[in-house]
């Protein structure tokens, strides 16, 4: 792969991560969100695989294809089970209005470009200057995190926060180790299959998918 | 770049903006028809055929002008000053060449506040007649107008910072220069941000639908209720020529590939013919989200352009961070 290609399918990519992750905020309906997740899934899976290829590592497209397959369709699938019993599928009170967690996030994107200024001035490599672009995934994903109330979302923006991480782990160190990301991809996978089944248990106790509606312990 | 409208002679500058003029002029009714056909289709429908704004304009043409008597000179002048302000915009912005005439004062700037004086004259017309439903058009449409306008102007900003400079042919001739500009996130994100814009411009279907006269639901039509004949037929051709240069405007700056650079007159028929198929692909895109999505309740709309303004925010952040 020629270098500018290669630096542009990686700001291309790195992008789609961003918009993806503001997507997420912005729609309501906790299918059309569950599709986004996919697509920045995919988006990471090109990143790791751009570099890969620039790289000619084995391992890392090894890496870039394993990231593809668990968070571009695995993860989605069984975060769209859950999404299927919620009734209406849709995030129905966030915590704060989807025009003020626009703002908030728009300020923690700031933040988060501020916060990296030291880490894109070590070099002016196109993977150390889109680095921010992963740490402003992550700010986003815990503002989904705080505000949003249902399970489906808390799960979502666990799994906006550990792509911002991958992201960042692969713009700056040219790709974690095989085992590592290995470790880490199932770790993601098995924590969303451990919080499905807690959904799913929680909506035929309580008949809701409302984390507010958890106030007492039950004995 | 901006030197080389000296070397390119005045004539063929005001040629270029003849032909961008006529471009517009007889492409933004057929883009409206192909909406409708699409929609129509997507329904099951035959639909009217593409042609059919144009035809409505010639027939609303040939009618006899009627003005209530309660209305003032506002009412009469407004039509004419939205063709003429969207008209001034076309025939100074880099459609089919980078060197149209005035080109050097074609700053993004200027650009919005011609888009914007046309949606105020229109909305001061709404109000003259003392309607309802013309004065409740106009607060609708200013209110979505007071969020749209700024987002629209931000979007653009992001890309003038790639460019070094807030002038649209050079925007697009340092994009064309620069092919590797395109893929950047700041694009990606000003390019959603301006799909946004320009769909609640152009009274698209999730801000607003083109099709409904029911007093609830319209915007852009309240305002333009009282007029009728000719006068009608102006309005309606300004509406459909800032659709049509909204889109050939955003699939330029995103998309610059297949503009006339040189002086060359075969540049020019192809630049015309690339253009119309830019615009058509993106308004099929545009039309095929909007057949997918129901028309957002008003006080759901601020949601939506709050989005936009973000991503376009984001957009220039992220442009001066990355750079």
């Amino acid at each position: 792969m020629s270098g500018s290609s290669f630096s542009q399918m990686l700001e291309l990519a790195s992008g789609a991560v961003l918009v993806c992750a503001i997507l997420t905020l912005w729609r309501s309906d906790l299918h059309a969100i569950t599709s986004i997740l996919s697509l920045q899934g995919v988006s990471l899976g090109v990143v790791a695989g751009a570099l890969a290829a620039h790289t000619h590592d084995g391992a890392l497209a090894a890496t870039a294809a394993v990231v593809l397959v668990v968070k571009g369709s695995v993860i989605p699938m069984l975060i769209r089970q859950v999404v299927r019993r919620v009734p209406g599928g849709r995030e129905t009170s966030p915590l704060i209005n989807v025009p003020a967690s626009l703002v908030g996030a728009s300020f923690l994107i700031v933040l988060a470009y501020l916060a990296s200024s030291k880490i894109t001035a070590l070099s002016s490599a196109a993977a150390t200057r889109l680095a921010p672009i992963g740490v402003a995934t992550v700010l986003v994903g815990f503002l989904v995190l705080v505000t949003r109330r249902k399970t489906v979302s808390q799960i979502i923006g666990l799994l906006l926060i550990d792509n911002g991480v991958a992201l960042v782990a692969f713009l700056l160190t040219a790709g974690v180790p095989l085992v590592v990301e290995l470790g880490v991809s199932l770790d993601v996978l098995l924590v969303v299959a451990v919080l499905r089944v807690l959904a799913t248990s929680m909506g035929t106790v309580s008949g809701a998918f409302d984390l507010d509606k958890m106030q007492e312990l039950h004995d | 770049m901006i030197a080389g409208i000296s070397t390119i002679g005045l004539g063929v500058s005001i040629g270029a903006s003849l032909l961008q003029l006529i471009a517009v002029v007889l492409g933004g009714p057929l883009l409206m028809g192909l909406m409708v056909k699409i929609r129509a289709r997507a329904e099951g429908r035959i639909g009217p055929p593409i042609r059919q704004p144009l035809l409505d304009l010639r027939k609303l043409a040939s009618k006899e002008r009627i003005h209530s008597e309660h209305t003032s000179v506002v009412f009469a002048v407004a039509p004419i000053a939205l063709v003429a302000s969207v008209a001034v915009a076309i025939a100074i912005t880099p459609l089919v060449s980078t060197f149209p005439v005035l080109g050097r004062s074609a700053d993004l700037f200027v650009v919005v506040f011609l888009i914007l004086s046309g949606s105020v004259a229109l909305a001061l017309a709404g109000l003259d007649s003392g309607t309802a439903f013309g004065g409740m058009g106009s607060s609708r449409a200013m209110t979505i107008g007071a969020l749209a306008e700024p987002a629209l102007l931000v979007a653009m900003l992001a890309l003038s910072i790639q460019a070094g400079s807030s002038n649209l042919p050079e925007i697009v001739s340092s994009t064309l220069a620069h092919p590797g500009w395109i893929a950047s996130p700041e694009r990606l994100l000003s390019f959603v941000a301006l799909l946004i814009v320009v769909i609640s411009e152009t009274g698209r279907i999730p801000v607003d639908n083109p099709s409904t006269h029911l007093e609830l639901t319209m915007v852009h039509e309240a305002m333009t209720l009282e007029y009728a004949g000719p006068e009608l037929g102006l309005v309606l051709l300004g509406q459909a020529m800032r659709l049509g240069f909204l889109f050939a405007l955003v699939a330029n700056l995103f998309f610059p590939w297949g503009i006339a650079s040189g002086s060359n007159p075969a540049g020019f028929l192809l630049g015309t013919v690339i253009l119309g198929a830019k615009t058509v692909v993106l308004v099929t895109g545009v039309e095929l989200i909007a057949i997918s999505t129901a028309k957002l309740r008003l006080f759901r709309v601020p949601e939506l352009l709050t989005g936009g303004f973000v991503l376009a925010v984001l957009a220039v952040v992220t442009g001066l961070v990355t750079r």
